[in-house]
């Protein structure tokens, strides 16, 4: 009975959804005030209705209804209960439900948070996210129902993926899916734009918390999904460039330009054209790594189940929603002017160098990413694009964008003179330079990427400590200082685990140690340990260095009783400045086991910078202009009108 | 063409190029083995360990080589599908037991049905090494001279049984 409700349910979230759009989208272009003020109910009722048959999947995942197809495949009566809420997300059917709710969410932050813009404005906005969740609820619905029954019902369920039975990969989806997702606003901001024929500042200003909010969201997502690859792959790796991965980069690089080119055009009417094309790829991007992780074209450690008419249907979606928008884009922006005008050395050069560098690193990922589906579509064979090349073309690209973003923040809108600038930030230059070079030289091996990566690493911090001083005190001048700082922490991770990481894969015997970057790792036992659904074999790994015991690690091997897949589950000694990593393999023969002991210098503070990147969005988005300002702005927007 | 009308130029392009990649699959890897003697094994039956059998014994003949498992959740997908090919006696199909108990095997058998001539037991994965099987099931035509003529990775269906087994089965009778 519940999971029909929650069927019930999802139909009437797609009428209301088809509904929002006619009545906001029609009655802003007559300027209907009564039909226009169906809008924010309407927006509410699409969230509450998929809330609630979010819930009544929830429910049929904590009584174990295996009478539901999706609950049978994706869940197990062994499975604890934490992962069986979080069932409710792990496959296709469930994580778009997810999608859908959190689009709801949205939407209600949307209808309660634009109270001060103009009636026809918010409308059209509303209007467009609800033709959004129309596309993703009839999706659902004809393709992928997730309350879909099982006759005979299932004695039992397959098992949830066990992978996927980890706490960072509850957190994961929903992370970024509101970053994902949350772009659908800027999306939905810039088309309503286009459709009032009016892209000024003021639009620019009311678009920036919002994307700043769907950027934080994202960048904490993509931190959880590598942070979980690393120590539940139990492989070490922290990014693979893998398609999948890249499908949730592109859209952070492309909302990272947002970002930027949005600040000029609301500061300088700048950049205005592009700026709603950027807001516009950012969404598509997100909708294009959906196709790309559901319809199963690319090959990817998110394997999941392909279904030909999912891939059709969501790249029908696709066109309509893009399509449309990029159409709307071309018969509209003919008529927008240029903006204001800048000398070669200003504030607005060089957010647009940023722009450039940033569009050409999500343009080589793109590359790189269908690159292989180029390929084959063409019949010239299979490949696959590895790391090399991601690495080899987007480390010269990243350079000097992270040289540029030390020197941003002191140059001034419209004109700034080179010479001053120089004077300004000669001693930050040389003094990150020497420290950057010497550094790597106190920690014994000197090589010129390292030095090279900490040099840049510091000229950013300290630029933009010394920016503290000048620029103004307001919460978006921190928020971007702190994110600034936040890039140049993961910069230091990256460089110094590139650079210094080691590691040994030993055959052990109980009693048997190994010698890794000054530690010595001693293998007490393995033991046959039972978990609630998986029978494991848990090694005793006693850590010490200079003969001082350190620490004691249970990696794990694990064999879940379900689907019969064995899993390695790494054992971590975090540290500040260190991880160090073993893993458990497989038994070898007369009582060996192969162990792989890793030493990882810095790792956490590739996570680290993440996290406070995503503090800096924090800041910024929360600037009291955006909550108060807007008032006034939108005063004088209507008297405009007038 | 203005700068502008690039932008819905690429993204047609894009389009195309995505629902060009729909119809190809990226799971189908051109396996090197096709074309190539097909590995010889000899290897205990699952129903009787003390028999075995051996690849040799089918020269001469067109058979099927079905790599399955009692925990593979999609051999029970196909498994109807091997049942029905079986049953029309176009071809025979051998079982390949792989990394398996022999007790969940027969029993997984005795359950769904049994489309095989025989199975042999390859318990530890060795031939499913030989034969490069990364996936369970993976199907096998193998001709008269014992070389493998198509590998099908994944569940077969009744498309693939219909469109290229068959034809292919057919007209290897006649070489």
């Amino acid at each position: 009975m519940i999971p029909e409700l929650g069927q019930i349910a999802l139909s009437l979230a797609l009428a209301v959804a088809l509904f929002l759009s006619f009545v906001s989208l029609y009655g802003a272009w007559k300027a209907d005030a009564s039909l226009m003020s169906f809008a924010r109910p309407a927006a509410q009722s699409i969230a509450l209705l998929v809330a609630f048959a979010f819930g009544c999947l929830v429910h049929a995942f904590v009584v174990n209804d295996f009478s539901v197809a999706y609950v049978a495949t994706n869940s197990n009566s062994a499975l604890p209960l934490q992962y069986r809420v979080a069932g409710a997300w792990g496959g296709h059917e469930g994580s778009l439900l997810l999608w859908t709710l959190i689009l709801g969410v949205w939407m209600t932050a949307v209808s309660l948070f634009s109270r001060h813009l103009p009636e026809e404005m918010s409308s059209r906005v509303l209007g467009v996210m609800g033709l959004i969740s129309a596309g993703f609820l009839a999706f659902m619905l004809f393709t992928s129902n997730p309350f879909d029954r099982l006759l005979p019902a299932a004695a039992d369920g397959r098992d949830l993926n066990p992978l996927l039975q980890d706490p960072g990969m509850v957190l994961h989806p929903p992370m970024l899916y509101m970053g994902y997702v949350g772009f659908s606003v800027a999306f939905a901001f810039a088309v309503a734009a286009l459709l009032a024929g009016r892209l000024d500042a003021t639009w620019a200003r009311w678009s920036r918390p919002w994307t700043t909010v769907a950027w934080m969201f994202l960048t904490v997502g993509i931190a959880l999904g590598s942070g979980w690859a690393y120590y539940e792959l139990g492989w070490g790796g922290w990014w693979f460039w893998d398609p999948v991965e890249n499908a949730s980069f592109m859209p952070w690089l492309c909302g990272t330009a947002l970002i930027h080119s949005l600040a000029v055009t609301e500061k300088r009417g700048a950049f205005r054209s592009w700026t709603v094309l950027l807001a516009i790829f950012a969404f598509a991007l997100s909708l294009l790594g959906t196709f790309l992780v559901r319809s199963g074209v690319l090959t990817s450690v998110h394997a999941f189940a392909v279904d030909p008419k999912r891939g059709v249907f969501i790249l029908a979606l696709f066109a309509l929603l893009v399509g449309g928008a990029l159409a709307l884009y071309v018969w509209r922006t003919a008529r927008i002017g240029l903006g204001g005008s800048f000398a070669p050395v200003s504030r607005e050069s060089f957010l647009l160098a940023n722009n450039v560098l940033l569009a050409a690193a999500a343009g080589t990922v793109f590359l790189g990413t269908l690159y292989p589906l180029a390929l084959d579509a063409l019949g010239a064979g299979k490949i696959s694009v590895g790391p090399q090349y991601f690495e080899a073309v987007f480390v010269p690209i990243m350079a000097p964008a992270l040289f540029l973003m030390g020197v941003g923040p002191f140059v001034r809108w419209k004109h700034s003179s080179l010479p001053e600038l120089a004077v300004l930030l000669r001693w930050a230059l040389a003094v990150s330079l020497a420290l950057g070079l010497l550094l790597p030289l106190a920690m014994g091996n000197w090589s010129a990427m390292v030095g090279f990566g900490l040099s840049l690493a510091l000229w950013v911090v300290l630029t933009s400590l010394l920016s503290l001083k000048k620029g103004a005190r307001t919460r978006s001048h921190y928020g971007m200082v702190v994110a600034h700082i936040g890039v140049a922490v993961f910069v230091v991770g990256v460089t110094l685990v590139k650079g210094y990481e080691a590691e040994k894969d030993a055959s052990m015997r109980p009693g048997d140690k190994v010698e890794l970057a000054g530690h010595v790792f001693l293998l007490e036992g393995v033991a046959s340990v039972a978990g609630p659904n998986y029978q494991a074999a848990r090694a005793k790994v006693s850590v010490s260095r200079d003969g001082r015991p350190l620490t004691v690690l249970h990696p794990e091997r694990r064999i879940y009783t379900v689907q019969q897949s064995p899993m390695t589950e790494a054992a971590i000694d975090t540290g500040f400045t260190r991880d160090l990593y073993v893993s458990l393999g497989d038994p070898l023969e007369r009582g060996a086991w192969l162990v792989k002991v890793q030493y990882k210098p810095f790792i956490d503070w590739i996570w680290g910078g993440c996290l406070i990147m995503a503090l800096g969005g924090l800041l910024a988005a929360s600037d009291r202009r955006y909550r108060f300002g807007i008032e006034k702005k939108s005063e004088t927007f209507v008297e405009a009108r007038a | 063409m203005s700068a502008r009308a690039w932008v819905p130029a690429i993204f047609i392009a894009l389009l195309l190029l995505l629902a060009a990649g729909l119809t190809l699959n990226p799971r189908e890897v051109p396996s090197p083995l096709v074309g190539k003697a097909a590995p010889p094994f000899e290897l205990p039956l699952l129903s009787e360990p003390g028999k075995s059998f051996a690849s040799k014994d089918r020269l001469g003949s067109v058979w099927l080589l079905n790599v399955w498992a009692s925990w593979c959740v999609s051999c029970r997908d196909e498994h109807p599908v091997l049942l029905e090919l079986a049953k029309s006696g176009a071809v025979p199909v051998y079982g390949l037991n792989y990394k398996d108990r022999r007790e969940d095997g027969l029993r997984w058998l005795a359950a769904y049905g049994d489309p095989y001539r025989l199975s042999v037991v390859d318990a530890e994965g060795r031939i499913g090494i030989d034969y490069g099987v990364y996936g369970v099931p993976e199907t096998y035509v193998i001709d008269k001279r014992g070389v493998i003529r198509y590998k099908q990775i994944g569940p077969v269906t009744r498309e693939i049984v219909a469109q290229k087994i068959l034809p292919l089965v057919g007209q290897l009778g006649r070489e």
